[in-house]
């Protein structure tokens, strides 16, 4: 059986160094390069490759979600994360082998709500009952690659697929998606929300693209500008100037085409909206900012 | 007294001649002597103004009246020789001679009558004083005759004067039996022929009461008027209780109006009348039609019981005739104050209009348009005469006309929309019949063929239907809104392009809509049939229907905006365009899904050596191939990418890419330990970006470019998500070389082919635990074998 491959799972500890706080130079760092700390293993001989593994959003980082084949495993870390047990579990049943690709611990709702996609279907979890909660059959036209919740709009869900779409659903009518976007010409594999500006959505594709679009008429941000009657009198001149630039249309900000190869991770920084990182397969890991003229006309 | 006068004359001419006659007698002639006799009766009677004035006084002119016979003398002494002298003397001797002849002569000749002139002179003489006393007699006469008439006159003017009187006192006394008359004929009309007794009373009429002070007369009036009002109580009830002609009817009211009934109260019965006899005939009309039935009208209804030109035709010669009639008895009797009528006649026609709606909305099928048409003809025929009385009927008509043609253009719209469908319905029928071994079934040019014809003549035909409305013998056809906007605005617009655009549409659908949304599919040969087939209306058949309809519809000038032939051409190229690119996507996924299943349930850990082929890349290889043939079939060749142009394409993409590895070099130098690794980097400097679902060409070549692409970016992503023992990179290698084997002479550029299956065969390589490839050499044995 040696033969057999086996994703696993695993609970590491990042260096001390590398933690928020710190402020070494990079040079330091990788002429010491410091190791992981390994503190549990997620124990899933029986129940099949780990696809996916999410840390509950907002927590105090006591437990994870993973998916394996078609089973969705709730963990309880105990013992200062030294020991993970399992608290609860289920499996998707149907025909043919079902399997989950990917999902989403979705951080309202008391983090109560995961998303999961297999094949061309998303469906929505309750954690606590561990039931099905929401289904979108068909969600895309081929396999589904990834998910992401906005993260200030609390039933918006964005996913992605092999039908090179990006599309955008309101869970609670899972009929139709709000939006589509077809800019990829391959797979896109992931799709992100800006953590804080949800109209930035990111997304990589295996046509070496990163795509970063601007998605005013579905985010939280108010769609027009409000303007105060004080601003008005005040500064009327530049409120006038704003107005003429004021209806943003949902539109493509930038196409990234540094990879050479299929990209197959995009992420926000956590620390600053602006940045972001990308990685392809030829081991490319491009960070690029928001550009700086869109940065200030969303804050200003 | 001429015989004295004459011979004085020639007494004095003889008596004067001595002295010089011998020389004046040579100078004339026998001629002047025949003349001569006539001068002195010339004179007598006075010469002749002319003669007067040209006769210059001459005292030396023999025969003239101033001559002088001593300047004659004188003249001829001092100018003539003697001999000369001598022989005139001797011609005028011989000329006297011969004028005493001639006068002798003349005298016997005339004298009988010189004596009978004097004899009736004298006898005149006598006779008038005959005369005279016999006037005076006469005279006397004529005063007495004159006095007597005037006795007789005087004793008769007296007779005369009561005769005269005794006349006047009959024509009195006759006129006065005709008015006593008056009530007993009165009496015997007004039951048979009221018209009579009505001429007769008028006559009467006038007459009684300028005598009614008498009391005679007054009872003669009464007994009449008396008369006359049953007779007009009869009237009455007879236009209230009967239904009458409107001929009847017109004359009732005319001698109620003679009669002086009031005119306000008689219009307002007239118009009952006339509108309990127009709602007979609606109701007659409302009869044909099913009961309205606002619950139940899913139910099909029975088809009418007469066809739309009947009912058109019995509609407008029984109402629309009966409705002229009335209007113009109306404006006779009444006046032209049509202030009454208007909202009356209004009403009613704005009913009949309804109700010809509701019959026209029976016309459900499309039926026979030139009956339609001629039903709609008639009918504006018809309400032509009402026209004048009501001008707003004339739009109400117009719009009914405008609203039934645009219906039945609706309707013939909808008709070709289910034409096309049933034809779609056929062609998948015979894509998806099963075809016995060894037969091909129709071909897909045969299909497309049919299917483009077929839809074409129908569209002909239907605008051949159309035309109808605008027939140059239709009289509705010169309506401004037939002439402009039917052509423009229903047909062209409604018709035409919509059904382009609609068929347009339509094929777009089968790309867009189904495939994720649970409705079956459309078969791939469907999609590129009607690829080719939107294709092809862009390139001329829309151009030829537009040409077509702006022939046979030709729009007018002023007339609204058309939708110009390049944009339907566009959005037809978009449809075709969207077409041919699902159809690539649908057979790319359909080979990907193949490959993807192929790779994903594959232990490629544990396989053993590889011996043979996979059979699922002969099977890709046959599809492609299939799809090869099936596109073929439609669409032309196309081009194979030049190798000559490949050098600037490479040098481009060298320069695109060339400010990646500055900058970025310090990110992937350190990540890139493997040499292969690093090789692949280097590689991909030089080739082209390959975009995957990109928008193909219209030909073949691209299209399974298009799908070959596809399907190999599949294995490749699908091959880097696995993890691979030593004899699964070698079977890779070996599926690679079979697929590059055969796939590239389907691909434009046979390199992209042969890329793609190099980052395949790497990605494995990178996903081996043990890579160790197989020899080259044995690869190719293999393949060959299989």
């Amino acid at each position: 059986s040696d033969t057999k491959v086996m994703t696993c799972a695993a609970v590491w500890r990042m260096p001390k160094e590398l933690e928020s706080g710190s402020h070494e130079s990079p040079d330091d760092s990788s002429s010491n390069t410091q190791t992981l700390e390994l503190l549990c293993h997620l124990d899933n001989t029986a129940h099949g490759n780990m696809a996916c593994v999410m840390w509950e959003p907002m927590g105090d980082g006591k437990k994870i979600i993973s998916l394996a084949d078609n089973n969705i495993l709730l963990w309880d870390l105990q013992e200062s994360s030294a020991k993970a047990v399992l608290s609860s579990s289920t499996a998707l049943e149907g025909k043919g082998q079902l399997k989950f690709t990917s999902g989403r611990w979705s951080p309202h709702h008391n983090c109560t709500q995961i998303a999961t996609a297999n094949d061309t279907t998303v469906r929505g979890w309750d954690t606590r009952s561990m039931r099905q909660i929401y289904c979108i059959e068909n969600a895309h036209g081929q396999l589904v690659r990834d998910l992401d919740f906005n993260p200030n709009k609390q039933y918006y869900l964005a996913s992605c697929g092999d039908d090179c779409k990006v599309k955008f659903w309101d869970t609670r009518n899972v009929t139709e998606p709000v939006k589509t976007l077809e800019e990829h010409s391959h797979w896109v594999w992931n799709v992100r929300y800006n953590h804080s500006h949800d109209q930035l959505i990111l997304t990589g594709s295996s046509d070496s693209r990163v795509i970063l679009s601007n998605m005013v008429s579905i985010s939280s941000e108010p769609f027009g500008h409000m303007v105060d009657d004080d601003e008005l009198s005040d500064q009327e001149d530049q409120h006038q100037e704003e107005k003429i630039k004021e209806p943003l249309q949902d539109s493509v900000i930038a196409t990234y085409e540094e990879h050479e190869d299929s990209v197959y991770a995009v992420e926000w920084s956590s620390a600053d909206p602006w940045l972001f990182a990308s990685l392809s397969y030829d081991g490319r890991l491009v960070i690029n900012r928001v550009p700086r003229a869109l940065k200030y006309h969303i804050l200003l | 007294m001429a015989e004295v006068t004459a011979g004085t004359g020639a007494g004095s001419g003889a008596g004067s001649g001595p002295a010089g006659s011998p020389e004046a007698a040579g100078g004339s002639t026998g001629g002047g002597g025949w003349r001569r006799p006539h001068g002195p009766l010339q004179r007598y009677y006075g010469p002749s103004t002319a003669e007067a004035a040209e006769a210059a006084p001459d005292p030396t002119d023999i025969d003239g009246p101033h001559f002088d016979p001593e300047v004659f003398m004188t003249k001829v002494r001092s100018e003539c020789p003697l001999g000369q002298l001598l022989a005139r003397e001797a011609a005028l001797g011989r000329e006297i001679r011969a004028l005493d002849s001639d006068m002798q002569t003349l005298l016997y000749e005339n004298y009988n009558k010189f004596i009978s002139a004097t004899d009736t002179i004298r006898k005149m003489k006598v006779d008038f004083r005959h005369m005279e006393a016999e006037m005076d007699d006469l005279a006397a006469n004529m005063a007495a005759i004159s006095a007597s008439s005037a006795r007789v006159s005087a004793a008769l003017q007296d007779r005369h004067r009561r005769g005269a009187q005794l006349a006047g006192v009959q024509a009195l006394l006759r006129k006065l039996q005709a008015l006593v008359e008056v009530p007993g004929r009165l009496r015997c009309w007004a039951e048979t022929e009221p018209a009579r007794a009505l001429r007769c009373h008028a006559r009467a009429r006038a007459v009684l009461r300028h005598y009614r002070h008498l009391p005679s007369f007054r009872a003669i009036e009464d007994e009449s008027h008396a008369i006359m009002a049953d007779l007009a109580q009869r009237l009455r009830t007879r236009l209230r209780e009967e239904m009458l002609d409107p001929k009847e009817l017109t004359e009732c009211v005319e001698m109620l109006l003679q009669l002086e009934e009031p005119a306000e109260e008689l219009s307002e019965e007239f118009l009952s009348q006339a509108g309990a006899r127009l709602e007979a005939e609606l109701a007659a009309l409302e009869a044909e039609l099913p009961a309205a039935d606002p619950s139940g009208s899913a139910a099909t209804p029975p088809p009418p019981a007469s066809d739309i030109l009947d009912f058109v035709d019995r509609g407008s010669s029984a109402f629309v005739g009966t409705l002229c009639q009335l209007a113009g008895s109306y404006r006779a009797l009444f006046g032209e104050d049509t202030g009454r009528l208007e909202p009356f006649a209004a009403a009613l026609a704005t009913r009949y209009f309804a109700l010809l709606e509701r019959r026209l909305a029976l016309e459900h099928g499309l039926g026979d348009t030139s009956l339609l048409v001629r039903a709609l003809d008639r009918f504006h025929r018809r309400l032509r005469a009402l026209l004048e009385l009501l001008p707003a009927g004339a739009d109400a008509a117009a719009a009914l006309v405008a609203r039934a043609a645009r219906e039945r253009v609706d309707r013939y719209l909808r008709a070709l929309q289910t034409f096309f469908l049933g034809c779609l319905g056929d062609v998948r029928q015979a894509l998806a019949a099963p075809r016995p071994p060894g037969k091909e079934g129709p071909g897909l040019p045969d299909l497309l063929a049919t299917l483009a014809a077929s839809v074409l003549g129908q569209l002909k035909a239907v605008l051949a239907y159309v035309q109808l409305f605008t027939a140059r013998d239709v009289a509705f056809a010169s309506l401004p809104y037939f002439k402009g906007e039917f052509c423009v605005t229903a047909v062209r617009e409604g018709l035409v392009v919509a059904f382009v655009r609609w068929l347009c549409r339509t094929a777009r659908g089968f790309a867009d809509g189904p495939a994720e949304r649970g409705a079956p599919a459309a078969p791939p040969a469907l999609l590129l049939l009607l690829a080719r087939l939107c294709l092809d209306y862009e390139n001329s058949t829309i151009s030829y229907i537009l040409t077509l309809t702006d022939e046979q519809f030709p729009p007018q000038d002023s007339g609204p905006a058309v939708t110009p032939g390049p944009a339907l051409c566009a959005e037809a190229r978009a449809a075709a365009q969207r077409l041919l690119d699902h159809y690539v996507q649908v057979q790319g996924a359909a080979v990907a899904q193949m490959l993807r299943k192929s790779v994903e349930t594959r232990d490629w850990l544990g396989t053993v050596e590889p011996r043979n082929v996979r059979a699922v890349m002969k099977r890709v290889v046959e599809d492609i191939t299939a799809i090869d043939v099936q596109v073929g079939q439609l669409f032309e060749e196309g081009v194979r990418r030049a190798q000559s142009s490949d050098s600037s394409r490479r040098a481009f993409s060298v320069y695109s890419s060339s400010r990646a590895p500055g900058r970025y070099a310090p990110s992937y130098t350190p990540s890139a330990p493997m040499d292969t690794h690093l090789l692949s980097n280097i590689q991909k400097l030089f080739s082209e970006r390959i975009d995957i679902f990109s928008p193909v060409e219209f030909n073949k070549v691209s299209v399974l470019t298009g799908i070959i692409k596809i399907s190999l970016k599949t294995l490749l992503e699908c091959v880097r998500l696995r993890t691979l023992g030593r004899f699964g990179l070698q079977q890779v290698q070996v599926d690679g070389h079979y697929l590059q084997l055969y796939l590239w002479r389907f691909a434009s550029d046979e390199r992209v082919v042969q890329g793609l299956l190099d980052e395949v065969a790497a990605s494995a390589a990178h996903r081996c635990l043990d890579p160790v490839p197989m020899e080259h050499s044995v690869v190719e044995l293999i393949c060959e074998r299989g």
